[in-house]
């Protein structure tokens, strides 16, 4: 205790004393105070990869720098190529729907057909810039984009997965320019993956920071406790992947086959051959509160999720509403315009329509036990109704379900009126039919439609669409976990679970016909006895 | 004109006191925990709750054993006899100063109606209680015992309530009739002192 005082306050003075001849020596616009000299934490890697002789070139493409790890890692581009972060595809066991990020239609982006180029920005791969992307090709696959430690390495849309080879202006017409990255740096700097490099993607997913999930954005770089108990780096300091740990580039967790339920007891426990290792059971048990027994009974049914992520999006406001609908409407120049909410966030553009965001949000509530169900492009659906793109799965009856947290996001997209089915569209391209360029939705969908080889009728409209997500990131204190009123609610009062069907809640759910009864035939008795009482108070009178 | 009898035993007379105690107390937590109204909080009145329901289990169990042991048990052997007699006694007896026609003995404390009502309580509200309290302590092992598909919460909760309010109306009905002795605290002192004038 004594020496760790002791150290900070000598770090302190030093840092006190410094800063003058710091500021004069250095007057860049930099904060004047510098951090006191934290000593880098000593790499655990028996390999330093800045004296590997293969790496000591200038690399002039990332398939070049692929081709100089793989001469040692002679097995990492396969076990890659068996990856969803490879094949964008994912076959559910359980309903045998073909899905992943190649084949799914959703309510944000929608369909990556057409629109490689941009989309494959998040690909672990190299050149996916149409159909014909070569998936068999080694040295197609990225290993900086997850090994990068410099945090110099960044893909931008448009490049279809290359990073910029030379400086260029990014966003296009912003003034900003993106360095390229020094592959020879980057290449020697490899090392473990860690949150920048999982979240150069997966904060951004949706089409910006913190849009897509609510409880997955930029903000976990170096969130408070408050807003993530594991990742906080004042805290346990985890990265993604002491969760989502990861064996032959196989990285766990998945939202389309996602582990929900409670198939027996103390399932999902690292170590076991079944288990999910990023599942809040493999550290914490099923039965994980000491103090109060009455709470592990509730993990029976309940998530954990459900109580201990009470909001999402509280860091960030992510996006709740996308309203396809409307985009493509220009200015009185004929020039595409933003507007933006009260809060500052947009609220319309012209190349994707109208959006909310929302902060804090209370999530919705469901049973579910894993089994997600897609619409898929084929899907015929029903445009009255609002569209699901997909369905979780679950009852209060099944065994099988827990009561989870979810995002529903809500939108409005293309189908196709004559054949009843989702449409894919072109929105980025450096060509005449982008939605993104032209604003013309007629010319978008056919480029798309054609690009996948499916028939369209010529006609679309917007059919209303909603989307689950489930929340289970951004884990919050045990102080900040619900509190048993905010389900038992006293009366007047909302609960949180009382939309959830099939549950008996007490101090919610009372039988009105047992309160009617039960109250009257207790006031009876008391009307009996006091009755009874009276009249002997009366005849006792009487009789004296 | 009367005699002073010790009808009441020192386990008997704590044994009436804490159960007395932890009832009320079950029955106010309980009660705000059906959601009738806000008192102390709905955490901390399931705590109570269950730390009460548990002690009063132990009294039980001890009570038990001293029935048994002590042949008290035989106290509550319902009997018809007289009953018609004592009925009559509360519905007109009372008010025209007759004296009660059952006179309390060591060997029998409670008149044919109290060894009715009693029983009653024993037999019927208190396993009703225990059983479904039981179930809904152990809720969350039903799954993993197999319970899941005979039980359902809501109707372990509506029985639970159901003998929840025949003990109050039990509790009304009870402490009157404390008030019927030959003065209105006479009964109430007996189970103080154990001792009886009768």
């Amino acid at each position: 205790m004594f020496s760790g005082k002791l150290l900070s306050m000598l770090a302190l003075m030093a840092g006190i004393a410094w800063t003058p001849f710091g500021a004069q020596a250095n007057p860049a616009p930099t904060s004047a105070v510098a951090p006191p000299a934290m000593p880098k934490p000593a790499t655990t890697s028996t390999a330093d990869h800045s004296k590997f002789k293969e790496l000591q070139q200038s690399f002039k493409s990332g398939p070049e720098v692929t081709r100089a790890c793989l001469a040692c890692h002679t097995e990492a581009a396969k076990q890659v190529h068996k990856s969803k972060h490879w094949t964008w595809e994912f076959l559910n066991p359980d309903t045998h729907q073909r899905l992943g990020k190649k084949n799914t239609i959703n309510n944000f982006c929608t369909a990556i057909p057409s629109n490689y180029e941009f989309c494959t920005a998040c690909h672990v791969g190299y050149g996916w810039k149409d159909k014909n992307f070569d998936f068999a090709a080694q040295e197609n696959v990225d290993c900086l984009v997850c090994h990068d430690t410099t945090g110099t390495y960044r893909k931008l849309p448009g490049l279809a997965g290359h990073p910029p080879y030379q400086d260029m202006e990014y966003p296009p017409h912003s003034g900003k320019i993106v360095k390229a990255p020094d592959l020879k740096a980057v290449a020697q700097g490899v090392g473990k993956t860690g949150r920048q490099n999982c979240g150069a993607c997966h904060f951004y997913g949706g089409g910006g920071d913190a849009v897509k999930h609510g409880d997955l954005d930029s903000s976990l770089r170096n969130p408070g406790k408050y807003l993530d108990v594991h990742m906080a780096k004042d805290g346990l300091n985890f990265s993604c992947g002491e969760c989502h740990k990861t064996t032959g580039h196989e990285v766990p967790g998945s939202r389309y086959a996602p582990t929900a339920g409670n198939e027996k007891p103390d399932a999902h426990k690292r170590g076991k051959q079944d288990s999910n290792p990023a599942t809040c059971q493999a550290c914490h048990t099923n039965a994980p509160h000491k103090q109060n027994a009455r709470l592990n009974a509730h993990a029976v049914k309940i998530a954990c999720q459900t109580c201990h992520i009470p909001e999402f999006a509280r860091a960030q406001p992510t996006k709740m509403m996308w309203d396809w609908s409307t985009a493509g409407k220009l200015d009185k120049d004929g020039k595409p315009f933003k507007l933006k909410d009260p809060a500052g966030h947009d609220a319309y553009d012209s190349k994707k329509g109208d959006f909310r965001y929302e902060s804090n949000v209370i999530p919705e509530y469901i049973w579910f036990n894993g089994r997600v169900d897609y619409t898929l492009r084929e899907t015929r659906i029903d445009p009255n109704q609002t569209l699901r793109i997909n369905t979780f799965h679950g009852s209060p009856d099944d065994g099988a379900s827990k009561i989870w947290p979810i995002k529903r996001f809500v939108g409005k997209q293309p189908y196709d009126v004559g054949h009843n089915q989702l449409l894919v569209f072109h929105t980025y391209g450096k060509d005449d039919s982008a939605l993104w360029s032209n604003f013309n939705w007629d010319k978008a969908i056919e480029f798309g439609m054609k690009e996948i080889g499916a028939e369209y009728s010529g006609k679309y409209a917007f059919v209303s669409t909603e989307m689950s997500w489930p929340i289970t990131h951004m884990v919050a204190p045990k102080s900040d976990a619900l509190r048993c009123e905010q389900c038992h609610a006293p009366a007047g009062g909302v609960g949180r679970l009382d939309q959830v069907p099939g549950i008996y809640m007490p101090g919610r759910r009372a039988n009105e016909w047992l309160n009617i009864i039960g109250w009257g035939i207790a006031a009876l008795s008391l009307l009996g006895v006091l009755g009874h009482g009276a009249l002997r108070l009366f005849t006792a009178k009487k009789g004296h | 004109m009367s005699e002073r009898i010790y009808v009441f035993k020192v386990f008997e007379r704590f044994w009436h006191w804490a159960q007395a105690a932890l009832i009320i107390l079950l029955l106010v937590t309980g009660f705000e925990i059906h959601g009738s109204y806000i008192l102390i909080g709905f955490k901390d009145a399931v705590e109570v709750h269950t730390v009460g329901a548990w002690t009063l289990v132990g009294l039980w169990v001890f009570a038990i054993f001293w029935h048994f042991t002590t042949g008290e048990w035989k106290q509550y052997i319902p009997t018809l006899k007289n009953i018609d007699a004592v009925a009559k006694y509360y519905a007109l007896g009372i008010f025209k100063g007759e004296a009660h026609p059952f006179k309390a003995t060591a060997l029998k404390k409670h008149n044919p109606l109290q060894r009715l009502a009693y029983i009653g309580v024993l037999v019927f509200i208190g396993p009703l209680i225990w059983f479904t309290g039981w179930f809904y302590i152990f809720y969350d092992k039903w799954l993993e015992w197999g319970w899941d598909q005979y039980l359902s919460l809501e109707w372990v909760a509506f029985f639970h309530t159901v003998a929840a309010f025949m003990m109050l109306s039990f509790l009304i009905v009870h402490v009157y009739l404390t008030t019927t002795g030959h003065t209105p605290m006479a009964h109430i002192k007996a189970m103080i002192t154990g001792y009886d004038e009768v």
